[in-house]
């Protein structure tokens, strides 16, 4: 008896929608390989009715993510990443394949997207005293400056870094209480999904983060017009991409986060302190007057 | 000829009697010109079939004639139907079309009568160039206040009546009830049978019941108000537990002079379903090719989205054709619905995908 006898059990890849696993609505898959060329798996080639699905996911859960307690969001993140770490190894074996990578490379950025996951937890319940303020006003007043999420946000993740890139665009949108559809890299699209059957087993509320795979170019126009989508992500979109979806965007006044030179950069580019600059450009600044009595 | 036999043997079929009445109904089936539920021809053919209504027994073994409904197969055929595909300029005509039959409907125990204006005003002008709606439904003591909303726009007042929801009320309270309502202006009436009645086997009390109401529904000849309300006959499908019960409720209602049926109140676990619907809309068939009479078919509840309103105007169209596909004949009860259907013409008409926001919060 040799090991060959045993037959290989092969992953089929789904979607991530609305708390739920579903294949593309249009049924095609594409073939995902590694950096060197070799099959990997086949993921699903989603369409725009799949974006479609995924803001509705993302709408309906808007309301309770971002009305949940700071406290509770930070909560269910950390939890996140206990289940990131319980499954270090095929993430690690997954971002090997997938960037082109050595193992202990691979586990180094794995580790620090889990780092990062947490760095992001802890600020649920701190950035209200960041980016608000009682301000000082000529009345007998007080005058609170208070962030709140935008609302849904479209992400199209970093194409070259597809782990921790991933991690460092949709943590920071939904630790603040937005819900993401995220479009993973079309390149390297494997630890975006399996991230959903993390996500599916961590108490975050289904529809918080939608998860397609399939070509930035055909599900970023849609998602970019898309008239229940508050804001968009550019980090993974190419050059003229870009240009286009923003475009497209200004027709409902979404607010556009615009690709930095280094966002899709080989390497190790991520690595780096990312600073809380995309988790504020996501929130809206809600100011209230109240009396102050006597 | 081969047509007409067919015909006799299934009023014989139905009617669970021998030859002599099926020779006396084929001189009616032979010549089954169409005419609507409301007018008084209808009213004389169905005095013509008063034997199968004339006792107890002879309207029990009526129903109890009626063919059994083969329940896998209408599962099957509805979820064919269902699978169609419409795309495009048909899209766009079915999504009018269905804005048309929309009864916008609100009966909660919250409705205020600002509620109701702001539903009149929606019904009327949906937006972007949309057709208006069939009908505004509200609750009885909320008539006068929907009348005044849509005076003069053509679109319809519509009431549920008779203790609606549970019709757990004495008959004197229900004909209190929709007298009311028809007095207050309303131009359609939508009444809940007695289920009760009807599934301990008193088929008679819930015909006369029927009967009844649509005689509440009358007005004075000359009112200003216009002719006689039209009778909207709700069985609650999702309490008659059998498809069998559904398809004689459905003769039993068209038999008593029903002008629409309807499936469910809204107020229950299991509302319209496509195959329950197909049933109905395959009783009206028969009935009208029985008898010439047109009866309208009314699913409610639980149809919230365009995909669904459009998979119901196939149903129509493949069992009863064009001649029912308008808001005469044809309605969606509905309070959702209608925000669908205008954010997917708004996706039709720009080619983005619409959002909540764009449509009214009501």
């Amino acid at each position: 008896m040799s090991t060959v006898d045993r037959l290989s059990v092969l992953k089929t890849y789904k979607l991530f929608v609305g708390g739920k696993f579903p294949r593309s609505e249009s049924r095609r898959v594409y073939e995902v390989t590694d950096a060197k060329g070799a099959w990997l798996a086949n993921a699903p080639l989603s369409s725009r009715k799949d974006v479609r699905d995924a803001v509705v996911g993302a709408r309906k859960a808007f309301g309770p993510w971002s009305g949940a307690t700071a406290y509770n969001r930070g909560q269910i993140l950390y939890r996140v990443a206990e289940m990131l770490e319980g499954r270090r190894e095929q993430f690690a074996a997954e971002v090997a394949a997938a960037d082109g990578v050595s193992a202990k490379k691979a586990a180094a950025r794995v580790d620090a997207a889990i780092d990062r996951w947490v760095w992001y937890a802890g600020w649920s319940d701190k950035v209200a005293q960041v980016a608000g303020a009682a301000n000082p006003v000529a009345g007998p007043y007080f005058n609170l400056s208070t962030p709140e999420p935008t609302g849904v946000v479209a992400v199209l993740a970093p194409t070259d870094s597809a782990f921790l890139g991933l991690v460092s665009v949709i943590a920071p949108a939904i630790v603040t209480g937005n819900t993401v559809v995220v479009v993973a890299s079309e390149r390297a699209p494997l630890p975006a999904l399996s991230l959903g059957e993390v996500l599916a087993t961590s108490d975050l509320p289904g529809g918080v983060v939608n998860i397609l795979s399939g070509r930035a170019a055909e599900l970023g126009p849609p998602l970019a017009a898309h008239q229940d989508v508050n804001a968009i992500d550019l980090a993974g979109a190419p050059g003229e991409l870009a240009v286009e979806l923003e475009r497209a965007a200004a027709d409902n006044l979404k607010r556009v986060l615009r690709p930095q030179p280094g966002d899709t950069a080989k390497g190790d580019h991520w690595l780096a302190d990312p600073g809380t600059e995309r988790m504020l450009s996501l929130l809206e600044t809600k100011t209230v007057w109240h009396p102050m009595g006597v | 000829m081969r047509t007409l036999r067919y015909r006799i043997e299934k009023v014989r079929r139905f009617t669970g009697v021998t030859g002599c009445y099926a020779r006396r109904y084929a001189r009616l089936v032979t010549m089954p010109t169409t005419v609507p539920a409301y007018g008084d021809e209808a009213a004389r053919r169905l005095a013509s079939l008063a034997d199968v209504t004339a006792s107890d027994g002879a309207l029990r073994r009526f129903l109890h004639g009626l063919p059994g409904v083969d329940a896998v197969g209408l599962d099957a055929r509805a979820a064919t139907l269902g699978t169609r595909s419409i795309k495009t300029s048909a899209k766009a005509y079915a999504i009018d079309l269905a804005i048309s039959m929309v009864d916008l409907t609100t009966l909660e125990g919250a409705d205020t009568p600002g509620k109701v204006r702001a539903l009149g005003a929606k019904g009327m002008r949906p937006g972007d160039g949309a057709p208006p709606v069939a009908a505004i439904c509200v609750y009885p003591d909320m008539v006068a206040t929907a009348r005044q909303a849509v005076a003069g726009s053509g679109v319809k007042v519509a009431s549920v009546a008779t203790a609606f929801p549970a019709g757990r009320a004495a008959l004197p309270v229900k004909l209190a009830d929709t007298r009311d309502a028809v007095a207050a202006g309303a131009d359609e009436i939508d009444m809940v049978i007695d289920r009760g009645a009807f599934l301990s086997g008193r088929y008679m009390e819930v015909f006369e019941e029927i009967r009844a109401v649509k005689q509440a529904c009358a007005r004075p000849v000359g009112s200003e108000a216009g002719n006689a309300a039209h009778l909207k006959v709700i069985f609650e499908t999702g309490e008659l537990q059998t498809y069998d019960n559904v398809r004689r409720a459905s003769w039993l209602a068209m038999l008593a002079g029903a002008d629409f049926i309807k499936t469910s109140t809204g107020k229950v676990a299991v509302n319209a379903t496509p195959p329950v619907t197909l049933l109905m809309l395959e009783a009206v068939r028969d009935f009208h090719a029985t008898t010439g009479v047109q009866v309208g078919v009314k699913p409610a509840g639980g149809i919230r989205t365009t995909k669904d309103a459009v998979k119901y105007l196939v149903l129509v169209n493949e069992t009863l054709g064009e001649r029912w596909l308008s808001a005469d004949w044809f309605r969606f009860g509905a309070s959702s619905l209608l925000n669908d259907l205008l954010m997917q013409r708004q996706k039709l008409s720009t080619g983005r995908y619409s959002g909540p926001d764009y449509v009214t919060v009501d």
